[in-house]
């Protein structure tokens, strides 16, 4: 594998980088989207991802990765009653990498979900499963590069599984359920299309990325592509440090998530807004409330400030407005006018 | 053009795999296969140069399961696809303009990574994919431009024409292309040439950071072209004017301290004559007014002093044409046009074409299709009992035996998609009635059409003809703009407005979509078919138009704008044979109701 353009070294952008750090730390935050005009960087952030999450632990020889201390899918559970008998050694887990898998375009329904493995089939006459993509993602993330474009049926799948955290394959004579919780990661430019309400609602966060309009950062930004593409190596050894740190600072955040206290104040100011941007359904109080306990982790704090709840409400809320046609604004002048409101009027809501 | 053309191929082919390619728009003439043969004259000997066709399939492009060698070896056999086949060279895709926008974000995807990874039919392999594409885009008129997303990551843009002069320009032989390429990785450039590059994108309105970094590439392609090892002055105005020129949204700010205006779109658009002629002297005229102007954050302009960034931003915009800038705002507004891949014949009754969903078990017969794949499938656990059950009659066992209830054949769905065509009348009688609550009435109609996920179009009648604003479009923010940006005033083309309704219709129908038209007027037409004024003419022509729309059995809808119900609208209601709603006294909910209503009824 070719090495890919280190996370620290992508300039500006600080909300995606915000964003995807965020449910790195949480991962029952949701997905993230972002959507943004070409050639913004939004394919190459997330691909970087990869190299900055710590690793995990998993059973051995599970297709599915599962985690040694919760080990559900079926084969973990046959091994679990074959082991027993047969007391086999105790190295049964490993350290492997979260998995970020990428969803490619044209991608056939029967390498996503899993189908019967068809040279063992046709080699040997046994019908055996063989996992797909959801499998390979789960623990992990699921990329999907230009996701407004991907195939309904696809979506329909996604939409079911990433809602349940489950994959049930019901195909070829084969029925398998084996679980598929995954962190759903989706780019795209919106003018090439819009995404189904059902999709959107999949994801924690939504980012807006723009081109960054002042000189110096696209001059650093061309610069430092140019530089990684003179000499790969040296770049990301460069950069190598940066993103060690980026790293420790999750790994910290996530041991410091567990403690992170949510006083009262701070879901009563989540939810005030949450009605007064009238989102539908709890999820936009619940993720706006993760995340920013997330952020809080990262930023060390002990319990979570309404700082941390107006720096992710934009990402957190701006995807789940209802539709305004007569609205020009754009959903994220509508989030930050409603926190303009909240925190204007009455400076001691909060803090009395 | 054609020195340019030619430096274009060289450049190319110096570094086609970091430059993306090269966007061809040019009729299929002698001038653009000339300019391919030089193109593969310039490239060294063995580089892969493929076509791909326009409506190439996934498994001819990515790659997939060979079916046949499959079947052959007893066990899955990968088939390499177009993209991998052409690692390290270039491909040509005909017909880029008609390119859907799903293949061209798999060419994007490739371009960006280098590799195709492929989850298709069981297997699980990616491969690698370096290569340049050249784009050919036959796109004759602004509504015919290649996929955007695929263009922007292509480094040049070449516009020829099939009568342009082969006026000679430069010529570059293979050999020199050879040692350009040798040299290309020992080439420096230093901060100020990309400072330069990057702000005169900037100033340009280039948005796209892809522009500069393919303009910091080419200015290097170039240097090594030229056998120099740095990046000199000549290589930036190079690139400058093949990269960033052509994607020029907006002329930078004059130079001249006599240009009061903040800049104001008119005024800018006639600058290109004065800057452009001179470089040096803008550069000097900039140079003294840089210090009487310090630099102001809200203007965009460069605030370099750097002669390089001045010349480099002369050097792009000498090779801005005339009327660029105005096809470029016509191409903005329909640059996300999707555009279809052939033309459907009849509409699509039964499910047997459309877009396939999945296979089911059953007997291709009636013209259903079968699907060999799944049928095989199917087949593939029972052969070892199968075989063993076949007794061998003339010693030879049957390789797979396949029976009649492994059949399945691929299921169809229809894409079922509405499409309402809004026709909106915005000549005077109607703007000064009720152009603003039609407007709003449309939106509200949006909203219900991003709902249920409809496509929409907007198409505006005023003075002599009708127009269409918006392409078919999912997008409601375009609608709404478009919508927003609409004049109104002059006079009343109502015949024309129909016709040019019932030939959308009949496209969307060909291709298999329902349309629904939804007519906002106030039913007095003033202008005939021949385009002139006349209302007892305008009123026949329109009536006649109105009959064959009824004719043809289009879905319609006839939203009487004027202030109190007419009779000259709802007699055209009668003859289009169309559902007519007086507004006046009809909110824009009813309105709503309305669509709805003649939606469920078709």
């Amino acid at each position: 594998m070719s090495l890919t353009f280190p996370f620290s070294a992508i300039v500006g952008q600080d909300d995606m980088k915000m964003a995807i750090m965020l449910t790195a730390i949480d991962p029952s935050i949701g997905g993230v989207l972002v959507l943004g005009d070409r050639g913004t960087g939004k394919s190459t952030a997330v691909r970087a991802l990869a190299a900055l999450l710590p690793k995990m632990r998993a059973v051995i020889a599970c297709p599915y990765g599962c985690d040694p201390d919760n080990a559900k899918c079926p084969n973990c559970v046959a091994h679990a009653t074959a082991g027993r008998k047969t007391e086999s050694s105790k190295k049964t887990s490993h350290w492997v990498s979260v998995p970020v898998v990428d969803l490619p375009l044209g991608a056939t329904e029967d390498r996503v979900v899993g189908a019967l493995d068809l040279e063992r089939a046709l080699s040997q006459g046994i019908k055996a499963f063989e996992p797909g993509l959801l499998a390979r993602a789960n623990r992990g993330y699921l990329y999907i590069d230009e996701v407004n474009l991907l195939e309904d049926h696809l979506v329909d799948l996604l939409i079911d599984v990433a809602a349940s955290g489950e994959n049930v394959v019901e195909r070829e004579g084969l029925s398998v359920r084996h679980p598929a919780r995954f962190v759903l990661i989706g780019s795209g430019n919106p003018e090439e299309g819009e995404l189904r309400p059902q999709l959107l609602d999949r994801f924690g966060l939504s980012v807006e990325v723009k081109t960054p309009d002042l000189l110096a950062q696209r001059v650093e930004v061309v610069k430092r592509r140019d530089a990684f593409e003179q000499s790969p190596q040296a770049f990301t050894e460069h950069w190598k440090k940066e993103d060690d740190r980026v790293r420790r600072s999750i790994v910290a955040a996530k041991k410091r998530l567990p403690d992170v206290a949510i006083p009262d104040e701070a879901r009563e100011f989540a939810a005030q807004l949450c009605m007064s941007l009238g989102t539908d359904g709890l999820r936009g109080d619940l993720t706006l409330v993760r995340a920013a306990r997330a952020e809080a982790a990262l930023q060390g704090a002990r319990k979570v400030e309404r700082a941390h709840l107006i720096r992710v409400a934009p990402s957190a809320l701006r995807h789940r407005l209802r539709r305004n046609p007569l609205d020009d604004s754009g959903s994220s002048t509508r989030v930050e006018r409603a926190l303009a409101e909240l925190t204007a009027p009455k400076p001691d809501a909060f803090n009395s | 053009m054609q020195g340019d053309a030619a430096t274009i191929a060289a450049l190319f082919a110096v570094d086609p795999v970091g430059l993306g390619g090269v966007a061809v728009r040019a009729p299929a003439c002698d001038n653009r296969d000339q300019w391919l043969a030089l193109l593969k004259s310039l490239l060294p000997a063995q580089t892969p140069l493929r076509r791909v066709p326009l409506n190439i399939n996934d498994t001819a492009l990515l790659g997939g399961l060979d079916l046949g060698a499959t079947l052959q070896a007893g066990k899955p056999m990968a088939l390499q696809g177009l993209l991998s086949q052409a690692d390290g060279g270039v491909l040509v895709l005909a017909m880029a303009e008609r390119m859907s926008l799903s293949s061209a974000a798999r060419f994007g995807h490739v371009l960006d990574t280098g590799v195709v990874a492929l989850q298709r039919d069981g297997l699980d392999t990616s491969a690698k994919a370096k290569l340049g594409l050249v784009a050919l885009d036959e796109g004759a008129s602004d509504d015919e431009q290649m996929p955007a997303g695929l263009a922007d990551r292509l480094a040049f843009r070449l516009l020829m024409g099939a009568q342009d002069a082969g006026e000679e320009g430069p010529e570059w032989t293979a050999q020199e292309v050879l040692s350009a390429r040798q040299r290309l990785p020992r080439v420096t450039m230093d901060d100020e040439a990309v400072q330069a590059l990057c702000a005169a994108a900037l100033a340009l309105g280039i948005d796209s950071l892809r522009a500069s970094v393919f303009a910091v590439r080419v200015a290097r392609a170039a240097a090594a072209l030229a056998g120099s090892d740095t990046v000199e002055e000549e290589h930036t105005g190079v690139a400058a004017r093949l990269v960033l020129a052509p994607r020029a949204s907006r002329l930078p700010p004059a130079p001249e301290p006599e240009n009061e205006t903040p800049d104001s779109p008119e005024d800018t658009e006639q600058q290109p004559e004065q800057s452009t002629s001179e470089p040096q002297e803008a550069q000097q005229q900039n140079e003294s007014n840089a210090d009487d102007e310090p630099s102001d954050t809200k203007d965009e302009a460069p605030s370099l002093p750097e002669n390089l960034a001045d010349l480099v931003l002369a050097a792009a915009q000498a090779a801005i044409p005339d009327g660029l800038l105005a096809s470029l705002k016509i191409g903005k507004l329909q640059r996300a046009k999707t555009p279809t891949s052939g033309s459907a014949g009849a509409l699509q009754k039964n499910a047997l074409r459309g877009r396939p969903v999945g296979a089911r078990k059953g007997e291709p017969r009636a013209g259903q299709r079968i699907n060999v794949l799944e049928t095989l499938r199917a087949a593939a656990p029972w052969q070892r009992l199968r075989q063993r059950q076949i007794a061998p009659t003339d010693g030879q066992k049957p390789r797979i035996v396949v029976r009649k209830e492994d059949f399945h054949v691929t299921r169809f769905r229809q894409s079922g998609q509405t499409t309402t065509v809004f026709v909106v009348d915005a000549s005077g009688s109607s703007a000064l009635n009720r152009l603003a609550e039609a407007k709003g009435a449309v939106e509200l109609l949006l909203a219900d059409c991003y709902v249920r996920r409809d496509s929409v179009a907007v198409l505006a009648f005023r003075g002599q003809s009708a127009e269409l604003i918006l392409p078919p479009t999912r997008s409601l923010a375009r609608a709404k703009r478009s919508l927003a940006g609409l004049p109104g005033g002059g006079g009343t083309p109502l015949a024309h407005a129909i016709d040019a309704s019932m030939l959308l219709a009949d496209q969307l129908r060909k291709k298999g979509e329902t349309p629904i038209v939804v007519l906002l007027t106030d039913g007095k037409g003033n202008i005939a078919r021949d385009g002139r004024p006349g209302r007892a003419q305008a009123a026949t022509d329109a009536l006649a138009a109105a009959t064959e729309m009824r004719l043809r059995g289009f879905s319609t809808l006839l939203v009487d704008t004027s202030p109190q119900a007419q009779d000259a609208a709802k007699h055209l209601a009668n003859a289009m044979g169309a559902h007519y709603l007086a507004l006046p006294y009809a909110g824009a909910n009813a309105l709503n109701q309305a669509v709805r209503e003649v939606a469920g009824r078709s």
